[in-house]
């Protein structure tokens, strides 16, 4: 292939021309320092490349290499608890053999360990017949994750030889195939162009729903395996803290977390906090399940852009294996500022607020790469994709391009409210603003599952916070006093259900993860005051009264968030054994 | 790098901008000399293309004329000599001395522009800086190697508030203080005459190296300042094991000097007319700061800005906060209380306050007593408004009790004296002497255990 050569530097665009046969998104080397860059445009014998590293010191005249191929990722074993940057490139194996605190442009790692012998346990034989996406063996690659070797997709044939199992490095080859004459040999490594969505065979509804641990989320606005969410907000708002809740509790078998124009110490916050704590469904270190791309606010701007797509397509190939993934994005706000920064450069039309006029479908092709699948190939199996995003829109103002646009894509809303953030409600959840489309496909679950009155408990909860609302709207206009004393204990059940349900403290050991039967017992506890103490002031009992009596009771409650583990949960029967027989005691004297 | 190169042919001159014919090699970022019959003036290639280089140009092109001028592409990028040296004396954002003193000769040569910090590198910051301020240490703590600015409105007590800080700030269990990095930028000059007769007051003027560009220099400066501060403190910080304590003032300036130059280049403006890309540019600012692994300094930074009509959703402190680690937020309501400092909590955050404080750090009911306090004084000002619409007299007992709550925990916790340097304990005991107007029943974010121990109803009977 004929080198280009550079004749324009514009921060991250360079222009190249002897470019007549690049193609389109080819991967190239730009200049002596040979960084990587990407074509975008071309126009006649000239390329635009944008350039995923810092380009100081590049100048015309310098060449250009090709490279023939579009932008790929690395696929096989040794993804897992790793930390890679927005082009798969290994920060955890740079630091440990650069000695700097820096990134250094022009760093040549390759993702994947190459001489790391795996433990492969073949699952065909000679002569089987093999098609795209069948498994052909296994390799334990964490405590938590067996990795499913498969026939790349587009390839297909009868096995000639296969290895037997034993220790094998990513490049040997374990398998040749006779794919129509043609001897085919495969390794444990794939390759995949990012921008191109992995194939499938087909899409299916979701039918479970993700667990978060996380109560706002899992009973107010649930996320389904397969769903896709986002969560925008102000800054300070709490969406890292909650992305991280969900890379940290959720029922997912594998989280990619994507750092995307975001801080550094939140990724070594994690890198930190992986490997000690324990995914609480299976009890091992949650760094085992976990892989986290990070490309921070303060590196170069065209990385960025690919960070989103490289986390995608891991995402996939595990999706393809059959396992329920979530992908974490924080924030695609910042991945929408790259595309605008980068077409900016390109001198294209901008549309709204000089976003670039693609940027819905952009956010439309991610938002569909997301989804419960049947995958390709044998044994039959099903996978999921979930995507969780955060959206930091400017001045906090929801109206703005990238959450407007986002809301037409996902199924589930998590609106952050800057006012609870302010007053530490946190997750500063709007309850009114939120919603989520699975609500009657998770109940289905929920009733079977953990308690046959969910459904009708979320409701009871859901209403008590709507009615809140218009009451307090009420009280603003007419005072208190006006109100009904069924209306009073309304306002006082909402209160309960903030303190004692919706509020989480993220960093509590104890109150950061609830199981769903933790959930449940709470709702029932919430649903309890309710339903009594509307009985009560029917007859006649005044709410202070009914508030007085049950104060002590409700402080436990509340308290006991972060106080009764998930493991213990007969102290609730004990506390809601108490409150009833407050209200059994109240019943039988007379109202007063 | 490359040689020395001139050229005399210049085609455009705009704004801070010009165009230099001929050159076919400028690496982009190239530092340039431009010799004009006034004097010497130094720029930067924003744009290098086959035939021409577009150069911006730091001290503005007043006085550059297409004839007569030369222009010498200097092989290089920017680089500013850095040294240990540079402590108690004052530069220009070039590396020039602003003090009458001798020019760095033993230093280092750096790009100012820095590099990022690799992630897998970096080492969480978690010891607790007490800056003697219990608005931030008792509820928005402050640890070494945290980004934390301070939003400030016009006319506010910004200043005095970063200078005390700066004289009071102590890691506790340890000797020493911190090293300051001062970057002024786009100062008035008195503000700049004011912290450097501080530190000269106070003492400390040996540990504090001053960067300093000023309100009539042209908006290149401006965005170098900060730059240049940084490079120094990464410097003294990774290389020479000091803690350094980084205070920009003020990156209001610092932002109206990057819309000033983005409108100069014609180029598509973003919300109030802020470039496009000031997210990442302040990124590239203020994520130079924290702690690495195999190395003993550190880099705190403190970033002053001012919020235009006191508005916190105005892209300046809109984008700072959606990049450091929290905010110490200004409120004018509290200025005119008399209030000092005016800080209010509820509107600033310490997000890696949590892992400062606890049990060993600070004391082990400082995480309750702050959610307790926080949860107290959000109902306090919820409150507040109710009262203003329905009188105080339709509130209930209890809704009173947090109005009482409000003005005391203004008045006594955040309000305190310039030179009033307040342990953590005396901090979270006034917090504990506020929170006994209530019942122990409202106290729902605090452990029994510590209720026991320190609520003072307790306290009194032992
Ligand atoms: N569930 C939670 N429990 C306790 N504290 C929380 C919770 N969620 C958020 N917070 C508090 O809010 C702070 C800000 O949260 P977070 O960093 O997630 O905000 P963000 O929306 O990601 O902001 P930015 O857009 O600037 O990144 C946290 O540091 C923490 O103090
Ligand atoms: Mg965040």
């Amino acid at each position: 292939m004929e080198n280009g050569r550079i004749v324009r530097v514009n921060g991250p665009l360079v222009v190249a021309d002897n470019m007549r046969s690049a193609l389109m998104y080819e991967v190239v080397q730009v200049g002596e320092g040979k960084l990587v860059g990407e074509i975008t445009r071309i126009e006649g014998d000239r390329a635009f490349i944008q350039v995923y590293e810092d380009t100081s010191g590049v100048k015309p005249g310098e060449a250009v290499y090709r490279t023939g191929s579009p932008l790929s990722v690395d696929l096989a074993p040794g993804l897992m608890g790793r930390l890679f940057d927005g082009l798969e490139r290994p920060l955890d194996t740079i630091a440990s053999t650069s000695n700097s605190p820096f990134v250094s442009k022009g760093i040549k790692v390759s993702p994947l360990d190459e001489n790391k012998k795996w433990h492969f346990v073949p699952t065909v034989k000679k002569g089987d017949k093999v098609d795209e996406g069948d498994i052909i063996g296994t390799v334990p690659e964490t405590g938590l994750v067996e990795h499913k070797v498969m026939v790349p997709p587009g390839i297909h044939g009868t096995v000639k030889e296969i290895v037997p199992e034993g220790d094998y490095t990513i490049n040997e080859n374990i398998l040749i195939l006779d794919m129509e004459g043609d001897e085919k040999p495969i390794s444990m490594l794939q390759r995949w162009p990012v921008r191109i969505p992995r194939p499938y065979k087909e899409k299916l509804e979701p039918t479970e729903p993700l667990l978060t641990g996380v109560r706002v989320l899992d009973t107010i606005f649930p996320l389904a395996k397969g769903g896709t969410a986002a969560i925008p907000g102000p800054f300070g708002s709490g969406k890292t803290v909650t992305l991280q809740s969900l890379a940290k509790w959720s029922a997912a078998k594998i989280v990619i977390y994507v750092g995307c124009g975001e801080r550094g110490n939140e990724m070594t916050d994690e890198l930190r906090s992986f490997p000690k704590l324990k995914d609480p469904w299976t009890g091992r270190p949650l760094l085992e399940r976990s892989i986290l791309i990070a490309n921070t606010s303060n590196m170069p701007v065209a990385a960025r852009e690919a960070s989103i797509y490289v986390g995608a397509t891991i995402a996939e190939y595990f999706r393809d294996q059959g396992y329920d993934v979530l992908l974490v994005a924080d924030s695609t706000t910042r991945w929408a500022e790259a595309l605008r920064d980068l077409g900016g450069r390109m001198e294209e039309m901008p549309a709204e607020e000089g976003f670039p006029s693609y940027l819905p479908s952009r956010l439309a092709e991610y938002y569909e790469r997301g989804g419960r699948v049947k995958v390709l190939g044998k044994p039959e199996r099903i996978g999921s994709l979930s995507l969780a995003s955060a959206v930091s829109p400017p001045g906090g103002d929801f109206t703005e391009p990238v959450t407007s646009n986002t809301l037409r894509f996902v199924k589930v809303f998590w609106p952050l409210d800057v006012s609870l953030a302010h007053a530490r409600h946190f997750p500063a959840i709007n309850w009114l603003q939120g919603f989520s489309a699975y609500v009657d496909l998770v109940a289905k679950w929920w009733n079977t599952n953990i308690d046959p009155k969910w459904k009708e408990m979320r409701e009871i909860i859901v209403n008590d916070l709507i009615r809140e609302d218009q009451l307090k709207q009420i009280v603003r206009l007419v005072g208190p006093d006006s109100l009904a004393e069924k209306d009073k204990l309304t306002l006082e059940s909402a209160k309960f259900i903030k303190e004692a349900f919706l509020k989480q403290n993220a960093f509590d050991d104890i109150d950061a993860f609830s199981s769903p039967q933790k959930m449940a017992k709470i709702m029932n506890a919430l649903v309890l005051f309710h339903d009594r103490g509307l009985k009560l002031t029917e007859k006649g009992f005044s709410v202070k009264d009914i508030v007085e009596k049950a104060t002590p009771v409700m402080t436990e409650i509340i308290k006991s968030k972060a106080i009764i583990k998930n493991n213990e949960l007969q102290k609730y029967d004990e506390l809601i054994a108490k409150l009833n027989s407050v209200f059994d005691s109240m019943e039988k004297g007379d109202a007063s | 790098m490359m040689n020395v190169r001139e050229f005399s042919k210049i085609s455009m001159i705009k704004g801070t901008l010009m165009a230099v014919e001929g050159v076919s090699d400028a690496s982009y970022n190239e530092l340039v000399e431009i010799e004009t019959t006034s004097g010497k003036k130094r720029g930067i290639v924003v744009d290098s293309q086959l035939g021409v280089s577009i150069v911006q140009v730091f001290e503005g092109t007043t006085g550059i004329s297409p004839t007569g001028t030369k222009v010498r592409m200097l092989g290089r990028g920017l680089e500013v000599k850095i040294s240990e040296e540079m402590l108690g004396r004052i530069f220009n954002p070039l590396g020039d001395p602003l003090d009458n003193g001798p020019e760095i000769i033993k230093g280092e040569r750096r790009d100012i522009n820095g590099e990022p910090i690799n992630p897998a590198m970096r080492e969480y910051p978690e010891e607790f800086i007490q800056t003697g301020i219990s608005a931030i240490d008792g509820l928005n703590p402050l640890v070494r190697g945290q980004k934390l600015p301070i939003f400030s409105g016009s006319g506010m007590p910004s200043n005095l508030l970063a200078a005390q800080i700066a004289k009071q700030a102590t890691v506790r269990g340890e000797e020493g203080s911190f090293a300051v990095v001062f970057s002024a930028i786009g100062a008035r000059y008195d503000d700049a005459v004011f912290f450097r007769k501080f530190f000269e007051e106070t003492g400390a003027i040996n540990r504090v190296a001053m960067v300093v560009s000023l309100a009539n220099e042209p908006p290149v400066m401006k965005i170098l300042a900060p730059r240049t501060a940084l490079t120094l403190a990464e410097y003294l910080a990774f290389e020479k094991d000091m803690h350094v304590l980084a205070i920009l003032i003020d990156m209001t300036n610092y932002c109206e000097a990057l819309r000033e130059i983005s409108a100069s280049k014609e180029e598509v403006p973003g919300r109030g007319g802020y470039p496009g890309y000031m997210y990442s540019d302040l990124a590239t600012i203020y994520e130079r700061a924290g702690k690495v692994k195999g190395k003993k300094g550190s880099i705190t930074q403190m970033p002053i800005l001012t919020m235009p009509n006191d508005d916190m959703t105005h892209p300046i402190p809109d984008l700072t906060g959606y990049i450091t680690e929290g905010q110490i937020t200004f409120d004018r309501s509290l200025y005119n209380k008399g209030i000092y400092p005016p800080i209010n909590v509820l509107l600033s955050l310490s997000r890696l306050g949590k892992d400062g404080i606890g049990e060993g750090k600070t004391r082990e009911d400082h995480a309750n007593v702050m959610n307790q306090l926080f949860a107290a004084y959000a109902r306090a000002v919820d409150t507040r408004g109710l009262a203003a619409i329905i009188g105080e007299d339709s509130l209930t007992e209890m809704d009173k009790k947090y109005l009482l709550f409000g003005e005391m925990f203004e008045r006594k916790l955040i309000n305190q004296g310039l030179n009033e340097n307040r342990s953590i304990e005396t901090t979270l005991d006034i917090g504990w002497e506020l929170l006994s107007i209530f019942p122990e029943s409202e106290l729902t974010n605090i452990k029994a255990e510590y209720i026991k121990k320190y609520y003072p109803p307790y306290r009194g009977k032992k």
